[in-house]
């Protein structure tokens, strides 16, 4: 158990090998964007439309894991397997769209719908590719669940590139985001594109689900973009704070289970992530300052029942 | 990025010639429909040049619809909004607009300044923080509706008047010559209405136009001086004290009512 | 004819039954609004089976039944609680609860070693009909043998006792059902109690989730709650034949995609095998696409 603790705390303290340090920077890097663009997923309601995404996504890898074998690459070319996850998301993004608008069918039974169709046949494909007998099938499997083991240092340098771009677009069209967030009639009638920054949301988004499925995993990426916002709305009542909290969360889950699957390699590091991310929301409801259980009952702070 | 539109500063504009000589709000042969339902039927209305007006209906006389398709935010069947004679669309940021309170999420991580503070977004621009200098001018116009001590609590925190004067800073603090308000009087404290009156009242002095829905029959001559009676057509419209008259009322209504003095409200559904 | 009482009778009742007790108490999520909650329910009753099978030892239905009540049953109290008293929006508690509860499934899974097993994560997820295998039958004498058809998976006990749980329970309760999916207020004031009632609603999914779980996994367990049901509101106004239609489509979905899963790469000269549980979810879902682009449109929203 010592022994586990202290390879632990190498890790966290970023002292094992410069592989793993890569690997541990990047997911913090993906748990800030998470994060921040999870505030704006939770506020324009959005984090169901999250789940069914990063649902679909898994045709696109299957699809792209394909292709990849049949132009002669290596099956887990990355670039590949997120491109195909990123066009079979958009393509959900779609169906969901044209359901909701064309059928009487409400919106929750649109994306569940699409969102179990496009993974059972995410499934099918899966089947398919483990026939082919081309090798590295089982690396597929991380994109489930994810993992941080066997991952590529250029991989990891790329998630956290694109991960901080994503981080930059936010803190750029913050003000605008929020203001189309709590208000959109207002927002339009202040000559802001609301269509567009709607649509925006949606990509960071999906941007986010994209490249978090090597580390988180498709399964349990949404708890990313779900959790760390609805933890910081304990410890503020300022959509600029709130955010800036929600990042951090992000990233010190991310970051800690990592470590902890680094140490743990059996344990899927998305499950790993998830489970940190939690804890830290459920210290957030009993402690947050703005609206945590305790200092509310302590009667420090003025806050009134929710509305029905 | 930044759009000149969205950039440009509203009240203090060189506006065309045109525009400063066009009525605030002018509205021809518009009609809406939802979903093939008529909501709106071939309405014609030219504003006042400034003043306060009421728009007065029964329930789904189309009101908010009006309110809503003048800014552009629920398409025209037919007919055309027109905002200083231009489509909306080129006079964004000059109206300035209060929805009605139910249509807000006030869970959401904002206080009262911060909201006061949307108001200004468009003239601080896209990419662009907002700045202390933004706060303290979104703090003077809190105090105008009597709560700056208020500044830091979240809105959901704030009871239904002091949310309603919240929204009315916001919309000051686009400095606009043109108001559009969805049932500002609806369910507010005295207070709440006495500030909103005296603030309407010293808007009006400055030579704005200042329209909102209005359910509250009772209160119209002693707040508003214009009237728009609204059916799904117009059935009236001008000052208060020529056509704001029990047979037109009536009419508006569909049903005959109690002598002004005693009708409060107006009936609910008919 | 043995090969296939052996190998593709099992697996074919499997996924059909699976398929029908999922998509007939989806109808009832559907109507209230809650098709994620589907989602949400095959993904919380994990933990509890592993939870369960991990103490007692045993994969006897009531163990699972037991740990999967519980909980849904710890869900249910979480969201509750995030709603009321914490104040946290409905479906960011659901998604919060649902996600750790699942982590906790797959991270217990793979500290107790059971991975590998029929609770395999991957097959939770994927599913995996073709698990069920009947190696007594020797001809079409046995499907008339009591001994031979004692032999038949426990799985399809499990889910013939869910089936005829689920619809006894839809047959009793079907006008109250109705009522409350309908107008919880107007049936509160008659004196139902749409809470109550919304709690069956709730209970049945979980039972059908966890008789479904194990051959189907997560995913069908969604796909089959909404889209029949969904195919069916497309087609009807009628809750009585919204239900039947459901039915219809959940026994066309299993029998068509088992089929298309077992014969069709090597009728077309593939050597391939495909999921079948992928395959039926596949299939229910282009039957909503069917529905969606025949269907009726959508009828006017009225706005006030």
């Amino acid at each position: 158990m010592s022994e586990t603790s202290s390879q632990l705390l190498d890790v966290l303290l970023l002292q094992s090998g410069y592989n793993t340090t890569v690997v541990m920077l990047g997911a913090a890097a993906l748990g800030i964007a998470a994060g921040a663009a999870g505030v704006f997923a939770m506020l324009r309601r959005r984090a169901l439309v999250a789940d069914a995404l990063a649902h679909a996504t898994l045709p696109g890898v299957a699809i792209g894991f394909i292709v990849a074998v049949l132009l002669g690459l290596p099956g887990r070319t990355l670039g590949f397997l997120l491109a195909g996850a990123a066009i079979a998301a958009l393509l959900a993004a779609l169906s969901i769209q044209a359901i909701r608008n064309h059928t009487r069918l409400p919106e929750d039974t649109a994306i569940a719908s699409v969102l179990a169709t496009f993974f059972a046949l995410g499934i099918v494909l899966l089947s398919v590719i483990q026939t082919l007998r081309t090798g590295g099938q089982a690396g597929l499997d991380v994109y489930l669940l994810g993992a941080t083991a066997g991952m590529l240092r250029h991989e990891a340098i790329t998630l956290a590139i694109l991960s901080i771009v994503i981080a930059a677009i936010i803190s750029l069209l913050f003000k605008q985001l929020v203001l189309v967030a709590f208000d959109i009639e207002f927002a339009q009638t202040q000559g802001f594109p609301v269509r567009a920054l709607d649509l925006a949301v949606i990509a960071l988004v999906l941007a986010v689900v994209v490249i978090g499925l090597r580390i988180v995993g498709l399964v349990l990426i949404v708890a990313l973009i779900v959790i760390p916002p609805a933890a910081a709305r304990f410890w503020s009542n300022h959509a600029g704070p709130m955010t800036v909290i929600s990042a951090a969360i992000g990233a010190v889950s991310a970051y800690v289970g990592a470590a902890i699957s680094a140490v743990y390699p059996d344990v899927p590091t998305g499950a790993v992530i998830v489970l940190v991310a939690f804890a830290i929301f459920a210290v957030s409801v009993a402690l947050g300052t703005a609206r945590g259980l305790l200092p509310r009952y302590a009667g420090r702070h003025a806050w009134r029942e929710r509305r029905p | 990025m930044a759009a000149d539109g969205v950039l440009a500063p509203s009240r203090s504009d060189v506006q065309s010639a045109d525009a400063m000589r066009s009525p605030p709000v002018a509205v021809h042969n518009l009609s809406v429909a939802y979903g093939g339902v008529p909501a709106l039927i071939d309405v014609t209305w030219t504003s006042p040049p400034s003043g306060l007006v009421a728009i007065v209906g029964p329930n789904g006389a189309g009101k908010s619809t009006l309110l809503k398709a003048m800014l552009g935010l629920v398409p025209a069947a037919s007919g055309e909004a027109l905002i200083h004679g231009e489509k909306i669309e080129r006079q964004y940021g000059r109206v300035a607009y209060v929805p009605q309170r139910s249509s807000v999420d006030w869970d959401f991580p904002a206080t009262a300044l911060d909201v006061v503070a949307m108001g200004l977004y468009r003239r601080i621009g896209w990419l662009r923080p907002v700045r202390r200098a933004d706060r303290e001018r979104a703090r003077g116009y809190l105090e105008t509706v009597g709560l700056s001590d208020l500044a830091d609590r979240q809105i959901g925190a704030l009871s239904g008047g002091q949310q309603q004067r919240v929204f009315i800073a916001r919309a000051l603090a686009q400095e606009s010559s043109l108001y559009l308000l969805d049932e500002p009087f609806a369910g507010v404290d005295a207070t709440t209405e006495r500030i909103m009156t005296n603030v309407f009242r010293k808007l009006r002095a400055d030579g704005a136009l200042v329209i909102c829905v209005h359910h509250d029959l009772g209160s119209v001559p002693e707040i508003f001086d214009h009237v728009l009676l609204l059916n799904r057509h117009v059935i009236a419209a001008g000052p208060v004290v020529t056509d704001f008259t029990p047979a037109l009322i009536a009419k508006t209504y569909g049903v005959p009512l109690e002598p002004l003095g005693q009708a409060k409200a107006a009936p609910d559904d008919v | 004819m043995t090969e296939f009482l052996q190998i593709d009778f099992p697996a074919l009742i499997c996924g059909t039954l699976a398929a029908l007790v999922c998509a007939l108490v989806g109808n009832f999520l559907v109507l209230t609004r809650q098709s994620m909650f589907g989602d949400a329910v095959g993904h919380v009753v994990f933990p509890g089976i592993v939870i369960a099978y991990l103490l007692a030892g045993t994969t006897a239905i009531w163990v699972m039944l037991a740990g999967a009540g519980t909980a849904a049953l710890v869900t249910a109290l979480l969201v509750e609680f995030l709603r009321r008293i914490a104040g946290v929006d409905p479906s960011t508690a659901l998604g919060a609860v649902f996600t750790a509860m699942f982590a906790l499934g797959v991270v217990l899974l793979e500290q107790s070693g059971l991975a590998g097993t029929s609770f395999d994560v991957h097959h939770i997820l994927y599913g995996n009909v073709e698990a069920a295998i009947w190696p007594a039958a020797t001809g079409p004498a046995s499907l008339f043998n009591m001994d031979t058809l004692s032999q038949l998976p426990a799985q399809i006990g499990r889910l013939m006792i869910g089936l005829g749980l689920v619809t006894a329970t839809i047959l009793l309760l079907f006008k109250e059902l109705r009522i409350v999916c309908f107008d919880p207020v107007f049936a509160a004031t008659i004196g139902l109690r749409p809470k109550l009632v919304g709690a069956v609603i709730t209970a049945l999914a979980a039972l059908a989730a966890v008789v479904s779980l194990e051959a189907v996994g997560v995913i069908l367990v969604v796909a089959m709650m909404v889209c029949p049901p969904a195919t069916a509101r497309l087609l009807t106004d009628d809750l009585r034949m919204q239900v039947v239609i459901s039915a219809v489509v959940a026994i066309a979905s299993g029998i068509l995609g088992y089929g298309v899963a077992a014969f069709l790469p090597s009728a077309l000269g593939f050597d391939l095998s495909l999921g079948a549980a992928g395959t039926i979810a596949v299939v229910a879902g282009l039957f909503q696409l069917a529905a969606m682009l025949a269907g009726p449109k959508r009828r006017p929203a009225r706005v006030a």
